[in-house]
Order: structure tokens, then C-alpha cells, then sequence
């Protein structure tokens, strides 16, 4: 993230005619002349990758449903993609990956017992208005994959809070995410449904809450989060702030006094550790500098912690992430390294 | 406005502009002031003017219909109006004029259809009274009626109203088609089709207007080329002139 690739590598595609051998060999960038093996593909892939083992556990807690959930939602999105560019007549770029892990990560925030159709939908929604209207990759507004999982949760209510029990109990019955318990029941309520608070976070950091996919293990998405941050794909600022805001907001604000709050539950509950890693860190629709990034992170905290203890929905890293995208290029303008004259001006 | 002006002079030239066909149109036929108002100049697809109530009253076709209806009477008989006043409204309260004239016309509409189609009128609710300030009655007051004739003055306020109408249909239909699984009010896809409800709501309705915007561009662009497409590929000799560069 820190050296965005300005370009692919230059391609050793046969020469076919003089202006594009000119092109080719006289096209220079701007400066700093960095060259670097990362491109958009290889990044895209290994962010893809890298989710592999939340997604086997996911498969593992519930089963080939989750998989099936995966390879409808990333198909949908890659097929939409390649139709929608072979339809404007510009390269067709499904092989970069960026489609496959909006796919992906659609796939992951959304409840594992959705039919099918409804997630290739929102599939569709989040590459055929989210994304390529705006003119594809790279200047898209908003997070594709959440703008298709606000599209879901808009269009089909319940089927978005129908969550299937983990098929290491009972066969098929639904039961409520902790987030939703905490809403309705209390915080009580919700550690006793665990046996106390130590068995509580274990679920929740192990990954045997339910949830929708991309909420079941904190530690498998931790690990990978991790992973970005040492390859330098994501700035370590976004996600540390926006989890210490909702952190420090829950043990200032969570509880029934004041600093009575749980913060570890509400960091390792929902998708916030999904979301933390893997969308608000989106390089297209979060802000280019690190600077950038905290104030950006911050404001979604806020967000979430506002619309999980005071809103009507029990999560709210989707929103919080969409209503932040729409401050982008605010706070990049605000941020932006000013030139000597200007500062004194 | 009796004397002959100065040939060339600037009110000499104003005459001249007068003797075109219609003013503030580049169509020479009546026939050609409502297909402007369908096509190349529609109020929704192309101005896109009166987005909020093409919205707001598309979630279901009938509400449209009623809708769209409503505004084809309405713009018809005000640009009717403004053109039979045109001579006696000073331009410097053009503006009050003409929304007294179509406020009088939207409360004949309102008492009309509140004593016809009571259940319509409720349907309608507030958008029916909000014709009033609709920018593409005004616009069209402005930009076409001040300055024609009556009769067609009537018919581009007809074009146009058809113009809505048929947007405000065509968005409808694939809202309530692909929203609820519904017709008019009628089951098309089944009983158990699970209604999208973001398509029923006002963002949908955004998408669903842009998305045929986009349609009706795509549509447009193609019959160009096909109307263009003959004359490049053989010139015709009397558009060439002499000089061939072939």
C-alpha cells in the first residue's frame, strides 16, 4: 500500500505496431522511479488468499453450504464484471482478482442460509452498480462488497438476519448472533448463553459463534490481517485505530455506568476484524495516506459503536465503512502535503 | 411592432428568427415537437427533470399512470394558456404568471380525480398537488409557449406530457415487476416471489431511472449509427457536392 504499483509490469506483448514500441519504451512515470514485482493481480490474489483459512474454517463450522455460498458470490462477480467490460469495450480485466475478492468478501458478511440467487444478486449489485457504473476498478465511491451486502440487507431483511446455527449442534435451526442477543437480551443474557465471560470470548476469538461467515473466527482473520500488514498491502494505522475507537467507546460507553463497558466483546463480536483488515483498508475507497487512515478509521468507530449501541441495527461495520467512503476524498484533500508556499499563504 | 425595421438591424433579425418554424425547437412539424418530447428531448431520461416525483409515484404502475396522465393534461392546457397570454404577461412577472396558471389547472386535476378516483387521489397523496412546482412544466412555459403560437405550443405540451408519461410507465413496470413480482396489481412471477424491497424504495428508484437512462442512450446511439451507417459506407452524390475525396 505504502508504494502503490503505478502499473503492471510493462507486458512483453508482441510489438505490433511502431507507436506502441515508442509507447512502450519512451512512456516514463512520475517520479519516484520505483520499480516493483508487486501489481494490481498479484495483490488482489494474496488479499484473496490470505482469507483462505477463515474460509475453511467457515466451511468446516458450516459445512459445503459455505462454499457453495463462496463460489456462487465470487462467480457472479467475476461473470458480471467480464460482461459488463466486454459490453463498454474496454479490456476485460477479471483476471486482476479484484471481482473474485469483492466476491469473496461479499460472500463472507452475509448469513450462510441465503438462497443462493440472492447472494449472486448482490454479487451483481456490488460489481454492475457499485463498481464498474462508476468506471471500474480504481474509481468506484464505495466498497463494492459492502455496498452489495447493504443492497441485501435493504432488499431482503430477513433472510440478511437469518442466521443458521452451526451444524456442529443441532441440524438446521436458527439462533442469534451475539451482537443480536446483546440488543435484545442484554449483556447478561449473553454471557450466560456462553457459561461466563472467559468461555464467551474463547467462542468468540476460536470461532464457535455464529455469525455470518466472515464473523465466525477473529483469529484466523486476525492472523491474515496480519499477514497484509507485514507485506505492507494495508496500513497498520486503519485498523488499530478503528478497533481502539470501538474498543475504548465500549469500555467508556458500553456498560450501564461509565467505564463499565465490555471492549473485548465487541471487538471480537460481528465482523469488525473482517472489516477492520480487509474493507476498511480497501486502497480504491479509503484515504492514500497513513494520516489519512486514522482519521478515517476513527470516524468509522465511531460509526460502528454510535449504530451497535444506539441504532437500530445490532451491527454496523458495513455502514460505518460506506457512510466513511463518502469522506475519502475529503480527507485526502485535507490531508495532502502542502508545498512551502502554500503553508505560508 | 408596427413600423418595418432597418434590414439587418437587430430587430430586423429578431423577425427573421420569428419566421422559423417554432422558436426555442429545431423541429419544423408538429409531428416533430412530440417526438421530441418522446425521444430525443424526453422530460425523465434525457432533461432529467422532475426526478423526485418520477420516483416517488413509480413503485407501483398505476400510481404512474395516474401520475403521468395528470401531467400530460395539465402541461397541454398550461402551455395552451401561456401561449394564449403570451402578449399580455410582462416579463418581469412571467414567473408568478405562470404558476398561477398551472396551480389553477392541478387543482382542476386534483378535484377532478378526488371525485372520480377517490382511491387514486389517496394513492397519489401529495405528489398530485406538487405538479405545480414540476420543473418540466415550467421549463416548459418558458422555454416554448412564451414564444409560439397556440396550437403548437398544445402539441409540444402534449409531447412532452407523453414523454413523462411513458417514462414514469416504463420505470414503473420494471419496479413493480422485479420489486414485488406484480403487474398493475397483478401476480406475474407467483405468489412466493420474495419482494426486493431496496427496488420498491426510493434508492431503487434512482437506480432503476439511471439504468434506463443508460438503456435509453445505449438504444439511441444505435439507431444513430444505423441511420448514419448507409450514407458513410456510399456517400449519397448530392451530400458529397464536387469535391470527392474517394
Amino acid at each position: 500500500m505504502t508504494s502503490t504499483p503505478a502499473a503492471e509490469p510493462t507486458p512483453p506483448a508482441p510489438v505490433h505496431d511502431e507507436r506502441r514500441l515508442y509507447a512502450a519504451l519512451l512512456t516514463v512515470a512520475a517520479a519516484p522511479h520505483v520499480r516493483t514485482r508487486e501489481s494490481i493481480a498479484r495483490i488482489m490474489w494474496t488479499v484473496s488468499a490470505t482469507l483462505a483459512p477463515a474460509v475453511a474454517w467457515a466451511a468446516w463450522q458450516f459445512g459445503l453450504r459455505a462454499l457453495a455460498q463462496v463460489a456462487v458470490c465470487a462467480g457472479a462477480a467475476v461473470a458480471c464484471e467480464a460482461a459488463i467490460q466486454k459490453f463498454r469495450g474496454v479490456p476485460i480485466t477479471w483476471r486482476d482478482g479484484s471481482a473474485f475478492l469483492t466476491g469473496l468478501l461479499l460472500a463472507l458478511c452475509i448469513p450462510v442460509g441465503m438462497p443462493l440467487w440472492m447472494t449472486a444478486l448482490g454479487a451483481v449489485f456490488a460489481i454492475g452498480i457499485a463498481k464498474q457504473p462508476f468506471g471500474g476498478l480504481g474509481h468506484n465511491i464505495f466498497n463494492p462488497a459492502h455496498a452489495g451486502r447493504a443492497f441485501l440487507l435493504a432488499s431482503f431483511p430477513v433472510q440478511m438476519t437469518t442466521w443458521t446455527a452451526l451444524t456442529t449442534q443441532v441440524d438446521v435451526v436458527t439462533s442469534a448472533t451475539p451482537l443480536g442477543m446483546l440488543k435484545e437480551q442484554g449483556m447478561p443474557a449473553v454471557v450466560a448463553t456462553f457459561g461466563g465471560p472467559s468461555g464467551l470470548y474463547q467462542s468468540l476469538f476460536l470461532g464457535n459463534v455464529n455469525g455470518s461467515l466472515g464473523e465466525v473466527s477473529a483469529l484466523l482473520l486476525l492472523l491474515g490481517g496480519l499477514f497484509l500488514v507485514w507485506k505492507r498491502y494495508i496500513f497498520w494505522q486503519g485498523p488499530v485505530f478503528y478497533i481502539g475507537t470501538v474498543a475504548l467507546l465500549a469500555w467508556v460507553l458500553g456498560g450501564p455506568g461509565w467505564f463499565d463497558g465490555d471492549p473485548l466483546f465487541h471487538v471480537l463480536s460481528g465482523g469488525l476484524v473482517l472489516g477492520a483488515f480487509f474493507m476498511l483498508t480497501d486502497m480504491v475507497t479509503s484515504p492514500i495516506t497513513a494520516k489519512g487512515q486514522v482519521i478515517f478509521a476513527v470516524g468509522a468507530g465511531l460509526l460502528v459503536f454510535l449504530i451497535r449501541k444506539f441504532g437500530g441495527y445490532p451491527e454496523g461495520v458495513c455502514y460505518s465503512i460506506l457512510l466513511m467512503n463518502c469522506f475519502t476524498p475529503l480527507i485526502d484533500r485535507f490531508v495532502s502535503p502542502r508545498t512551502p508556499k502554500e503553508a505560508h499563504a | 411592432m408596427t413600423h418595418t425595421p432597418q434590414p439587418g438591424s437587430l430587430a430586423a433579425q429578431v423577425l427573421e428568427a420569428e419566421r422559423e418554424p417554432f422558436r426555442g425547437s429545431k423541429q419544423t412539424t408538429l409531428r416533430g415537437l412530440i417526438a421530441d418530447g418522446i425521444f430525443s428531448k424526453n422530460p425523465v431520461f434525457v432533461l432529467a427533470l422532475s426526478l423526485c416525483p418520477a420516483v416517488a409515484v413509480t413503485s407501483e404502475v398505476t400510481t404512474a399512470l395516474a401520475m403521468g396522465l395528470a401531467v400530460v393534461f395539465v402541461l397541454t392546457f398550461s402551455n395552451l394558456c401561456t401561449s394564449l397570454l403570451r402578449r399580455f404577461i410582462h416579463p418581469k412577472v412571467r414567473l408568478p404568471a405562470y404558476i398561477a396558471i398551472i396551480a389553477t389547472l392541478v387543482t382542476m386535476t386534483q378535484l377532478l380525480m378526488s371525485a372520480y378516483f377517490p382511491d387514486l387521489y389517496q394513492a397519489l397523496g401529495v405528489y398530485l398537488a406538487l405538479v405545480v412546482v414540476f420543473a418540466i412544466i415550467l421549463a416548459r412555459a418558458e422555454v416554448f409557449a412564451s414564444k409560439n403560437s397556440p396550437l403548437p405550443a398544445a402539441v409540444d405540451g402534449f409531447g412532452m406530457g407523453l414523454g413523462f408519461l411513458l417514462a414514469l410507465v416504463v420505470t414503473a413496470a420494471v419496479r413493480e415487476l422485479f420489486g414485488v413480482g406484480r403487474l398493475a396489481g397483478y401476480p406475474v412471477f407467483g405468489a412466493d416471489y420474495p419482494p426486493i424491497l431496496m427496488i420498491v424504495l426510493a434508492p431503487g428508484g434512482f437506480i432503476t431511472i439511471g439504468l434506463l437512462i443508460a438503456l435509453f442512450r445505449v438504444v439511441g446511439q444505435w439507431r444513430e449509427r444505423r441511420r448514419a451507417g448507409p450514407t458513410t459506407d456510399v456517400p449519397a452524390p448530392a451530400a458529397t457536392g464536387e469535391v470527392s475525396h474517394a
